[in-house]
């Protein structure tokens, strides 16, 4: 069953781009950075103009707020950024209490004290985590990744790999998964795509998957 | 009581003063005493040709000179408005937002102390009219080219912050309140703080004019209430509209954060 359908989608001075992504499914981006592999999850989420259509079962980006679109269709930027003084005013009001918060944050290693903090106190590995969290707790269907793991060590990168495949698993979504790593692609996707020029041409790996 | 009037005479022992600043900063070497002359020569002229035009204000009492004047005054200040930002917006939206704040707040302002307050007859007197309107636009005008100033630089340096918001399903407004807050209370920031200091560090100038002029203090004290109060009011809900207009411009249909929009 098609979750994301993406019709004729032109941006900038890229080619049109048709691509669909079926529940339960998640396809990785490779390709060196500056290729425009962020761009594309940009013009996806509706952040930057763009024509052509895209459809989240069957709804068009275009008919409805463009707020609820980005809630169904959530973009971690490579970068999180963070406005509030304290990591938990990011968050909803008694999200502690929240069980499947708690297990992400345990998942990720990471202690509840850490709402507590000062969001300029926190670590890149940290941030790059709990801007995950922050994300799957708006329950996003669509998941557009940039790099979630760029700066986790391999254990943290691991259990990030394992929270998102859970997530996908259970609500049935799918994830765009821009990566450099091609071993890491092979591990989270079913699905291979990387940028040629300016166009995006789907490619197998060498285990032939 | 009468004013004393000045004579041309009195005036150049005045401009003495200017002329020995100018000879001192040249020996000073402060590269400024050119400027210095100039700007006294185009305030003695601008000065005396405003003192013109309200003479014939005054002498004619029609509407539509008065509509004129307020209408050059009103352009010339959206334009000091755009002058004053560092990042303006392409085309003519800077100009109109500029405008139409200070047109909505200054004109609205004025028309309720002339028409309620004041109550002249008619309500369009010139020789409140325009005064009234005079200090409201060149107040509204700083407040508003501080606040739209700020809004539009710290969108700039706090766009990735904002695209984020966006990105995690916030509104526009919702995206970008704090930066919207910040901005409408700098351009109100100056008024509040010279109603407080006023009196105490400084005599305002309009109620020193009116004590010149004649005017029992006590008198020249409520109208400078009077203008205040106006003032703040002019200047407050100028900035607010000036900052909401120029906020919506900043994103397009879908709320896509739209930079390119400015220079």
């Amino acid at each position: 069953m098609t979750l994301l359908k993406i019709d004729n989608l032109q941006y900038l001075d890229f080619p049109v781009l048709n691509l669909e992504l079926n529940a339960g499914e998640t396809i990785s981006i490779s390709g060196p950075s500056g290729i425009g592999k962020s761009l594309l999850l940009r013009a996806i989420a509706d952040l930057d103009p763009h024509s052509g259509h895209i459809f989240l079962n069957d709804v068009e980006s275009g008919s409805i707020p463009p707020e609820q679109w980005r809630l169904n269709v959530g973009f971690l930027p490579a970068e999180s950024q963070w406005w509030e003084d304290v990591v938990a005013d990011h968050f909803p009001l008694n999200v502690a209490s929240d069980q499947t918060f708690s297990s992400w944050l345990d998942s990720l290693q990471l202690q509840k004290t850490i709402l507590n903090s000062q969001t300029s106190r926190l670590s890149s590995g940290e941030r790059q985590r709990l801007a995950l969290i922050r994300l799957l707790n708006n329950r996003p269907k669509v998941l557009l990744l940039d790099e979630p793991t760029a700066s986790l060590d391999s254990t943290n990168t691991k259990h990030v790999e394992t929270i998102i495949a859970e997530y996908i698993r259970s609500t049935h979504g799918s994830a765009i998964w821009v990566s450099h790593d091609i071993d890491q692609a092979e591990r989270v996707a079913s699905r291979h795509f990387r940028f040629e020029g300016k166009a995006l041409v789907s490619f197998l790996t060498q285990e032939g998957k | 009581m009468n004013v004393i009037p000045l004579t041309p005479l009195d005036l150049s022992l005045c401009a003495f003063l200017v002329i020995l600043l100018a000879a001192s900063s040249a020996r000073l070497k402060l590269g400024i005493h050119k400027q210095l002359i100039v700007s006294a020569f185009r305030c003695t002229i601008q000065l005396l040709l405003v003192g013109l035009v309200l003479e014939f204000l005054f002498a004619s009492q029609e509407f539509i000179w008065l509509a004129i004047m307020a209408t050059i005054m009103l352009l010339v200040a959206g334009h000091a408005v755009c002058a004053r930002q560092q990042r303006p917006l392409r085309g003519w939206w800077m100009y109109g937002i500029g405008t139409l704040s200070m047109c909505i707040s200054s004109f609205t302002v004025t028309c309720f102390a002339l028409q309620i307050i004041i109550n002249t007859s008619p309500w369009y007197t010139p020789q409140y009219a325009i005064p009234l309107l005079g200090m409201l636009l060149g107040n509204t005008m700083n407040g508003i080219a501080i606040s739209i100033d700020r809004l539009t630089q710290s969108a700039w340096q706090q766009r990735t912050v904002i695209e984020q918001r966006l990105a995690l399903g916030q509104t526009r407004s919702v995206a970008l309140s704090s930066i919207t807050k910040d901005s409408m209370r700098s351009g109100m920031i100056p008024i509040i703080n010279s109603m407080a200091t006023t009196g105490i560090v400084s005599l305002p100038g309009m109620m020193t004019g009116q004590i010149l002029g004649g005017s029992l203090p006590m008198d020249a004290v409520k109208y400078q209430i009077l203008i205040l109060f106006l003032i703040a009011a002019g200047t407050g809900f100028g900035v607010i509209a000036a900052v909401q207009l120029t906020g919506r411009r900043l994103f397009d249909e879908r709320q896509r954060l739209r930079l390119d929009r400015y220079k």
